[in-house]
């Protein structure tokens, strides 16, 4: 093990190189990805190391980087789309809902499509509108996506490099708020088996299931810290994606605590966190001490930077519905 | 007169080597593209001429089985035969197409078989043919998607060394197919933008058939259609949409351009919808019978009829064989597309994902189940 202490933004970067050398036909491409290394540096020093045909600046056109990356693909091509920001991705969302989406399912298979959509999303840095929306749900709606947020580096490096191997279409949601935090990353580790499809338990506990997953997963664990110091027990479920959900993770954390708190920053109506409360609610209807609990953003378009932190989900907001479920 | 309203730029020359009477038209304008059409056989013409009739009897018959109920819903290409015949022949085996919906008279040049191409129209298959058989990509129904996808895989193609070896055996390029009113849409321009800085490998070959549904080019464009290519860099060309040897010769200048490394040409094919924008369309009620009749008269299989007669390559024992291979064709649709049953329940979770997606396996298994319960109680409720 060769661990070493990596920015969440430096572990993508390194995923992407190691995708990049794994496989000639790997590219990336997007608006100022290259000499400028993208508006985050995730993929600093890349276009240096592999080319001006492997990492592409490309026009300022989201829907354009999609479609061409679908046409790239129907080629052998394995494109990796940089989307700017969480609120640019809407000139896309036709080429990936209507055609990425779909292009293996209506050609019966014969045409994959390994594409991946790279978006920085959600809040708490201060940003001005259209740079800190959370998104996920829209994109978990539509059948044929993959859809994943990383909460650590390593999971970073190694979803990354899973996404890029996936013969699916991946939406790889980066916590924006979190590229600079950092961790080990063991860069030599073998590709971990399952980590688009499975959820993990970020913290054991027995009193009170949280589940969050991407930016969130910080902040659970926070209040799983809170927690302990009042004697309760919380554990923290980390889904890792939420297309697909991994349920029996979830079923089985709560079945033994009974309670359950989901935790993310889009707006909590019509979002993740209401498919895992319906599901939880019919798996472990006999065990639930409490109905499950959602902390999240509000039916409000996503607010200035000045009022963002009563918009996101804090710490003390998570107590609030953990006392809320033990109280029940 | 309609066709005032309709044609925007109709006084702009366009490229035309047969007139509607079947006489060949040599100008010094056109000196280039007789070239390019030289070599053309009797033997050449008749083929094209099969393709067109082919084309034709196909559109017809599925019309047909749409009003019998056995489609869903036909788009028809009446009209557009030999701008999809003529552009459809000038391509290399090599060469990768993107259809829009429209395009049945390029599929059958590219041997796309007539009975697959009504499985979509049929509500039997979201596509059904396998495009690598062919390098003919599935039609694509969201206007103008299309165009991008045949720009990156074009990417894909100079990425792959293909273009400029001077091989024709191997230089590759790549068609899209829209109509006038795609040329409204972002994904159109986009497609030409990344076309233009990549110099990507690309022919825009835009079918200009005056109609989107019931809107007139004067709603998409204040200039002539072909005018929007040479915005972003790209040589464009207006050509004589209903003359299959003017179409073959653009066609062939342009994939040459893109073969030998010389990037992306935009074509007009000016044209005409014969009939209406799908089944579901009544163009009675915003043209006029005038314009249709204009139109009529200027039918693309009429001309290449003239132009075989004209020069001696007509035969009436083939056009007697022809027409028994039409018969035969129309007797095969009426009969295979009525056979074609549907796909087992199971059938619609298929290849959702490559991988293993667990709401997908566990709604699949749940539908099983439910239909494995449930068949008693549907048999009792048939017998009542």
């Amino acid at each position: 093990m060769t661990a070493q202490k990596l920015t969440f933004a430096r572990a993508i970067t390194e995923g992407l190189r190691a995708s990049l050398e794994s496989d000639e036909r790997v590219l990336l491409m997007g608006e100022d990805i290259g000499r400028l290394g993208g508006v985050f540096r995730v993929t600093d020093g890349l276009q240096k190391d592999f080319g001006e045909d492997r990492v592409v600046d490309t026009p300022l056109a989201e829907s354009g980087i999609v479609g061409t990356a679908i046409g790239l693909a129907l080629r052998g091509y394995r494109s990796v789309c940089e989307i700017q920001f969480d609120g640019f991705v809407f000139p896309a969302f036709d080429q990936i809902t209507t055609q990425l989406a779909k292009m293996r399912y209506r050609s019966r298979g014969r045409l994959e499509m390994p594409v991946v959509i790279r978006i920085p999303y959600g809040g708490g840095i201060g940003a001005v509108e259209h740079h800190s929306e959370s998104p996920e749900a829209l994109f978990a709606h539509t059948a044929g996506l993959r859809v994943v947020s990383p909460s650590t580096p390593q999971d970073a490096y190694d979803m990354i490099r899973a996404a890029v191997a996936s013969p699916d279409p991946v939406i790889y949601l980066e916590p924006k708020g979190r590229y600079w935090s950092k961790d080990d990353v063991d860069l030599d580790a073998a590709p971990a088996e399952g980590v688009l499809d499975r959820a993990r338990v970020a913290r054991p506990g027995s009193d009170v299931t949280l589940v969050a997953y991407g930016p969130t997963v910080a902040t659970a664990l926070k209040a799983a810290d809170a927690l302990a110091a009042e004697g309760t027990s919380a554990e923290v479920v980390d889904l890792r994606a939420v297309s697909p959900i991994d349920f029996p993770t979830v079923v089985d954390s709560v079945r033994r605590t009974g309670r359950c708190v989901v935790v993310h920053e889009a707006p909590v109506f019509h979002g993740v966190g209401g498919e895992v409360a319906a599901r939880v609610t019919e798996e472990c209807f006999y065990a639930l001490e409490a109905p499950v609990l959602r902390v999240g953003g509000f039916h409000a378009p996503y607010p200035v930077a000045k009022l963002e932190h009563d918009y996101l989900p804090s710490v003390e907001r998570v107590l609030d519905a953990v006392d809320r479920s033990l109280s029940f | 007169m309609g066709t005032e309203a309709t044609d925007v730029g109709s006084d702009v020359p366009l490229v035309q080597l047969v007139a509607p009477d079947g006489a060949r038209v040599t100008t010094a304008e056109n000196a280039a593209y007789r070239d390019r059409v030289a070599h053309l056989t009797g033997e050449d013409l008749r083929r094209m001429y099969r393709d067109m009739v082919l084309t034709r009897r196909f559109d017809d018959e599925a019309t047909a089985l749409q009003r019998q109920g056995e489609l869903a819903l036909y788009a028809q290409g009446k009209g557009q035969e030999a701008a999809q015949v003529g552009s459809g022949r000038a391509l290399a085996p090599q060469d990768y197409v993107f259809p829009s919906y429209r395009e049945h008279g390029v599929l059958q040049v590219r041997g796309v078989d007539p009975v697959d191409r009504l499985r979509l129209f049929r509500g039997e298959d979201h596509g059904g043919w396998d495009p690598a058989a062919t390098n003919t990509h599935l039609y694509t129904l969201v206007i103008g998607s299309q165009a991008l996808h045949a720009t990156g895989y074009a990417m894909g193609v100079q990425r792959d060394g293909l273009v400029g070896t001077g091989d024709p055996g191997r230089d590759t390029a790549v068609v899209v197919y829209f109509g006038d009113g795609a040329t409204s849409q972002g994904d159109v321009n986009e497609g030409l933008v990344f076309a233009a800085v990549n110099n990507a490998p690309v022919v825009f070959f835009c079918q200009n058939n005056q109609w989107a549904i019931s809107e007139p080019t004067t709603r998409q464009a204040r200039v002539p259609i072909y005018k929007r290519g040479e915005g972003f860099g790209v040589p464009s060309v207006r050509v004589d949409g209903n003359d299959v040897l003017a179409c073959y010769a653009v066609t062939a200048e342009a994939l040459e351009r893109a073969h030998s490394g010389g990037g992306p040409t935009f074509v007009e094919a000016f044209t005409y919808r014969m009939g209406a924008h799908t089944t579901s369309d009544d163009p009675t009620r915003y043209r006029d019978r005038a314009e249709e009749d204009y139109w009529r008269k200027r039918d693309p299989i009429d001309r290449l009829a003239a132009l075989l007669r004209a020069e001696d390559a007509w035969d009436d024992a083939w056009a007697a064989e022809l027409d028994a291979e039409a018969e035969a064709l129309g007797e095969r649709l009426r009969r295979e597309v009525r056979e074609l049953g549907a796909p087992p329940t199971s059938a619609m979770f298929d290849e959702v994902y490559a991988t293993p997606h667990a709401q997908v396996d566990e709604e699949r298994a749940w539908l099983a189940r439910y239909e494995e319960e449930t068949q008693g109680d549907e048999s009792q409720e048939v017998a009542r």
